[in-house]
């Protein structure tokens, strides 16, 4: 078993999701299948291989990058209006420091 | 002339520059033919009418005053879920996202628009891009036009039936690991995956951000490579937008293909191949070297591993990626008492399954003391692979393979097991890998008329040879093998 109820938990955890019962359960045989699986790249000799991140090149002189210009985008009103609990200008959260 | 059913690009241009037909009238049509079929096969999840009529009106007033109009004028454009439409709700068929409206629009989006196309409205597809059969949106399933007992394929289903079933002319999907070209090949319709980077991201709600791309489904390959035309080229907002000139794709596809040399990766088509799949596909190379193809063998050493490297890589990235819907600046909320307890609840029961089991394996992968063993290793066998092509395309001009080793599968029959879900992914997930373009161009039905189709990879950034060898099948009846 590559993969136990506690560590499915943990990871959970890490990740901010609510598990049902059932799926701690259900996720972790399909993750010891999908995990059993990935083993398979141990059989693959990647002693002298560069990981690669990104197929496209790095650009060598920063042509990918531009200036750091401040834009306005006035578009405050509109993302408020999208979101769950807002308090303009902010957005409402449920309380985090303790009085 | 009567109206065609399935319209192409040039003859929307053609009917609307003769007056035959208006814009508005085009819209009409289209949107009643998706009132008409939407209800069972469940591509469209939002209508833009107001935006779509706008559109319209615009066209039909240039048309009207005698000026030229752009290479999409008035062509009705459906866009998968995942892309950004201002004021149109935007969902990536997902219950955390419901009712989501962007305050803006995505690169691809504004550059349709500038070139006259009309956007009808949002596709259907798997949960954030994630699955291979539509199964997994959180708003039911898309039905497959050729057979609505089957799948459509995913996760760019409702993309792919939407030009299958004719409610719209052209539609955008995305290719994480094939989500472009499987339900391409599920539906019959040639579906261009584009190299990474050629086409902005600006605007696609991120799954993989290394892997992610969107591309066009059409009816003709030509209409694929009309589209292409348009949404490819540098974005100031996407930094991994090419600064590679964008050529025009229609041109020159009716050229003779002149030996080109056509790489058959052998050991594709052993095991795990549905038979039928593999006849219609051995017949579709037998076309390619009638009309002038040179077949030659190769080999993709490394094309085993590609599924486990994938399965890593994207599922980090994705892990990543959707930490921030956490019921704060978008979507629903589902109260907690803390902070923490209202982002567990809210991802925990807004999140479908597929999506938490890709969050908890990204998780996972990425994890102290995992993180050497499976993203480490995922990124070094990725190179392997993105060096299986280079190796390749040095022996030949392009690689032809199936596009899926299965046909279209009926609901619920590949659900319970997600690794053999996974697994169906072998022939697309290379590419993305490697930052390749692929298009998958039907070629041939089974004989309960199943469409197979048939993916022809080219090096990076020559989608123009991609889309020329495509040409060349359909016109030579790729379709009806």
């Amino acid at each position: 078993m590559k993969i136990s109820r506690e560590d499915v938990l943990k990871v959970a955890a890490l990740a901010n999701l609510e598990l049902a019962d059932g799926e701690v359960e259900m996720y972790r045989g399909q993750l010891d299948d999908i995990l059993t699986y990935i083993d398979k790249l141990n059989k693959v000799d990647t002693s002298n291989v560069e990981p690669l991140t990104q197929v496209v090149a790095a650009a060598s002189d920063d042509s990918a990058l531009r200036e750091d210009v401040v834009v306005r985008a006035d578009i405050i009103t509109e993302v408020l209006e999208g979101a769950p609990d807002p308090s303009a200008p902010y957005f409402r959260v449920p309380r985090v420091i303790e009085k | 002339m009567s109206a065609p059913t399935s319209w192409t690009i040039p003859q929307v241009h053609a009917a609307l520059n003769s007056k035959q037909i208006s814009a508005r009238e085009l819209v009409n049509e289209f949107y009643a033919r998706i009132e008409r079929k939407n209800p069972e096969l469940n591509v469209y999840l939002a209508l833009s009418p107001g935006r779509a009529y706008a559109q319209a009106d615009r066209i039909d007033a240039a048309i009207a005053a005698g000026d030229s109009v752009p290479a999409l004028a008035g062509v009705p454009v459906a866009v998968k879920d995942v892309i950004s439409t201002h004021g149109t709700a935007t969902t990536c068929a997902s219950r955390i996202l419901e009712g989501y409206k962007p305050p803006y629009d995505a690169t691809a989006i504004t550059l349709l628009e500038q070139a006259g196309a009309i956007i009808l409205g949002k596709t259907n597809c798997d949960e954030f891009a994630m699955g291979s059969s539509t199964e997994n949106s959180a708003y039911g399933p898309v039905r497959n036009p050729v057979n609505t007992d089957y799948v459509p394929g995913g996760s760019s289903g409702g993309s792919a039936a939407a030009v299958a079933a004719d409610l719209a002319v052209v539609s955008l999907g995305t290719d994480t690991g094939g989500s472009i070209r499987q339900p391409g090949s599920f539906c019959g319709v040639p579906a261009l995956n584009p190299s990474y980077g050629r086409v902005s991201r600006y605007g696609l709600l991120a799954y993989a951000s290394s892997l992610d791309r969107i591309g066009p489904f059409a009816h003709t390959v030509r209409d694929a490579a009309s589209v292409m035309s348009v949404i490819s080229g540098r974005d100031p907002r996407d930094s991994t937008s090419s600064p590679a000139d964008v050529p025009d794709y229609s041109l020159g596809l009716d050229k003779p293909l002149h030996g080109l040399r056509i790489g058959i990766p052998d050991d594709y088509f052993g095991e795990g191949i549905d038979p039928e799949v593999r006849q219609k596909i051995e017949a579709g190379i037998h076309l390619l070297e009638k009309l002038g193809c040179r077949r030659v063998s190769i080999r993709m050493p490394n094309t085993d591993y590609a599924i486990a490297a994938y399965y890593i890589i994207a599922t980090a990235e994705a892990s990543s990626n959707l930490a921030r819907y956490d019921g704060v600046r978008y979507g629903p909320r589902v109260p907690g008492a803390t902070l923490i307890e209202m982002y567990q609840k809210t991802r925990g029961r807004l999140f479908g399954s597929e999506v938490k089991r890709r969050i908890i394996l990204g998780t996972y992968v990425l994890s102290a003391g995992y993180y050497d063993a499976y993203y480490l290793k995922g990124q070094k066998v990725r190179a392997l692979i993105a060096r299986d092509f280079r190796e390749a395309f040095e022996k030949a001009d392009v690689i032809v393979t199936p596009t899926s080793p299965v046909l279209p599968f009926r609901f619920g029959e590949r659900t319970s097991n997600p690794l053999q879900m996974y697994l169906a992914d072998i022939y697309t997930v290379t590419g993305s890998l490697a930052g390749v373009p692929g298009i998958s161009v039907p070629s041939g039905k089974t004989s309960a008329g199943l469409p197979v189709g048939m993916q022809i990879y080219g090096p990076a950034f020559d989608e123009h040879r991609v889309l020329h060898l495509a040409h060349a099948f359909e016109q030579a009846g790729g379709a009806n093998l």
